[in-house]
């Protein structure tokens, strides 16, 4: 059995364990689906939009798969807190792979998070365009995943307490996350949000699960697999890097 | 086993240890002193590839701790004053993450966890989560699986602080019989000073970062000429009491103890 491989297992067993956390982590994004998906779907509608709750889905699935990934950073202080993170100091590994088992753990938990949530859409009326390309969401979802829990590890390492850790959630994956794109098209949006969607990673990662779960895209599907490898290599080298400092 | 020279660690203005130096032979059982904040929980870190040290030479198992990090990680175990277990687990499923991260290999772990656990009387327990054991089942635990990759050398910070008296007795016993027959080398800290008159082959007292004296609780106590080896403590290093910083582990902990017990 390899190190990776077992960090990874720790953190799938604490997330099938925790059952309030897998309650909690889908309980948000209903409330999102059902709260905007029927309050605002007739305006929508009204505006000669079409179905609001089609277009809304796929930022969701965005939504969940990114708070569940920052929230992995969180479980890093939580294991700084508890003690366990010096029982993987003192081992004999690179910090590297300390990492990287973790990191893909939080992500897959992250992406079945994102999937429960798809399956909760399909009660709610939601359908794919095309089944065949829905799949390729899983791939562009385990790359914002991937991505995001390389970050949050590396801000774990470094922010000693959670009022910290949510001070840099509320001031930079909110804001990203709300001027992405995910709740609303950008077709019509005043220029300075328009150039901050264009230079948000996730406004990519957004209009990619648009791409595959609806069929339309609007920066092009190559155009969003490119700014999408660029953010997941810069996000993981800052992680590995940052972790590479962290003290127990 | 352990070779100290000229250690010394300073934070910004602060000097926790202040130039150190003592060898531990193999098979010892060497107890290190001092009131809190003296530097002993500083030097333990260092010596555990925790901590970098500011300057100085550190060599266990014939390893440099800062150059051969990972040489020296897998030559010794550790017990550590708080909690590290993850109790989100179980016994056995911490004992196996530990076993794979220390390389031992596949075919052997499972007889390894099992002849550890049953000595430390939790292989009944194995399949619990870790979050229901009691304080002394988790510190069992915790030595279980600091002896799981065979050690050579052995660390203990404080590993009786909040025991009954029963579990203290059976691991001094165990401790010695590891240092006796294993000839495990074994350095621990403690506050409780009959343990280390009881247990430890040479006693070394630190105090505000320095090396106070070094030496078998025989020689302590002719050097200080008293009696009991707490007379001898008290004597070198005074009366006063001491403030500690405090990790931010600990700190956290601390807070929400005190808030739940309003």
């Amino acid at each position: 059995m390899s190190v990776i491989f077992i960090l990874w297992l720790r953190q799938i067993k604490k997330y099938l364990r925790s059952k309030s956390r897998i309650v909690g982590a889908v309980g948000q994004p209903l409330l999102f689906l059902l709260a905007l998906g029927y309050g605002l779907g007739s305006v929508y509608k009204a505006a000669g939009r079409g179905d609001y709750l089609q277009f809304l889905v796929p930022g969701i699935m965005a939504q969940t798969v990114l708070f569940s990934s920052m929230f992995y950073g969180a479980m890093i202080i939580f294991d700084r807190q508890f003690g366990f993170l010096k029982e993987t100091m003192v081992a004999p590994v690179s910090r590297l792979k300390i990492m990287l088992g973790g990191a893909l753990g939080g992500a897959t938990t992250s992406v079945i998070q994102g999937v429960l949530v798809f399956i909760i859409s399909l009660g709610l009326g939601f359908r794919p365009h095309n089944w065949g390309f829905a799949l390729l969401a899983l791939v562009f979802m385990s790359a914002l995943a991937i991505g995001i829990t390389s970050f949050s590890s590396g801000i774990g390492s470094f922010v000693q307490d959670m009022q910290g850790f949510q001070a840099i959630n509320q001031f930079l994956v909110f804001p990203l996350y709300f001027l992405s794109g995910a709740l609303y098209p950008l077709d019509h949006v005043p220029a300075w949000l328009r150039i901050i969607a264009e230079i948000n990673p996730i406004s990519y990662t957004v209009d990619a699960m648009r791409w595959s779960m609806l069929g339309v895209s609007k920066f092009g599907i190559w155009h969003d697999c490119i700014a999408l490898a660029l953010t997941l290599i810069v996000l993981i080298t800052f992680g590995a890097i940052r972790f590479r400092h962290i003290e127990a | 086993m352990i070779e100290v020279e000229h250690l010394s660690k300073k934070f910004k203005d602060f000097t926790a240890v202040n130039d150190i130096s003592f060898k531990v032979q193999p098979g010892e059982l060497f107890a290190l002193l001092g009131p809190n904040g003296a530097g002993k929980s500083t030097t333990i870190k260092m010596l555990t590839t925790l901590l970098k040290p500011t300057t100085g030479k550190l060599s266990l198992n014939g390893h440099d701790v800062v150059k051969e990090q990972d040489k020296t990680r897998q030559s010794f175990g550790i017990v550590f004053q708080d909690p590290s277990v993850d109790v989100d687990l179980t016994a056995y499923e911490n004992m196996e993450l530990h076993a794979v991260m220390y390389h031992i290999p596949s075919p052997q772990i499972k007889e390894r966890i099992k002849d550890l656990l049953t000595m430390v009387e939790l292989w009944d327990r194995r399949d619990n989560l870790v979050k229901t054991f009691s304080g002394g089942m988790k510190r069992r635990l915790e030595i279980a699986r600091g002896l799981l990759h065979h050690p050579k050398v052995l660390f203990l910070d404080e590993p009786t602080l909040g025991l009954d008296t029963q579990t203290r007795n059976l691991l001094w016993d165990y401790v010695g019989n590891l240092a006796r027959e294993k000839e495990m080398t074994i350095l621990f800290t403690t506050h409780y000073l009959e343990e280390a008159e009881a247990n430890a082959n040479r006693i070394a007292i630190i105090d505000h970062g320095k090396l106070i004296t070094i030496g078998t609780a025989e020689e302590l106590k002719k050097q200080t000429k008293t009696d009991s080896l707490e007379k001898a403590y008290l004597e070198l290093t005074g009366k006063q009491l001491r403030d500690e910083e405090v990790s931010l582990g600990e700190a956290w902990r601390e807070r929400h103890r005190s808030r739940n017990m309003r």
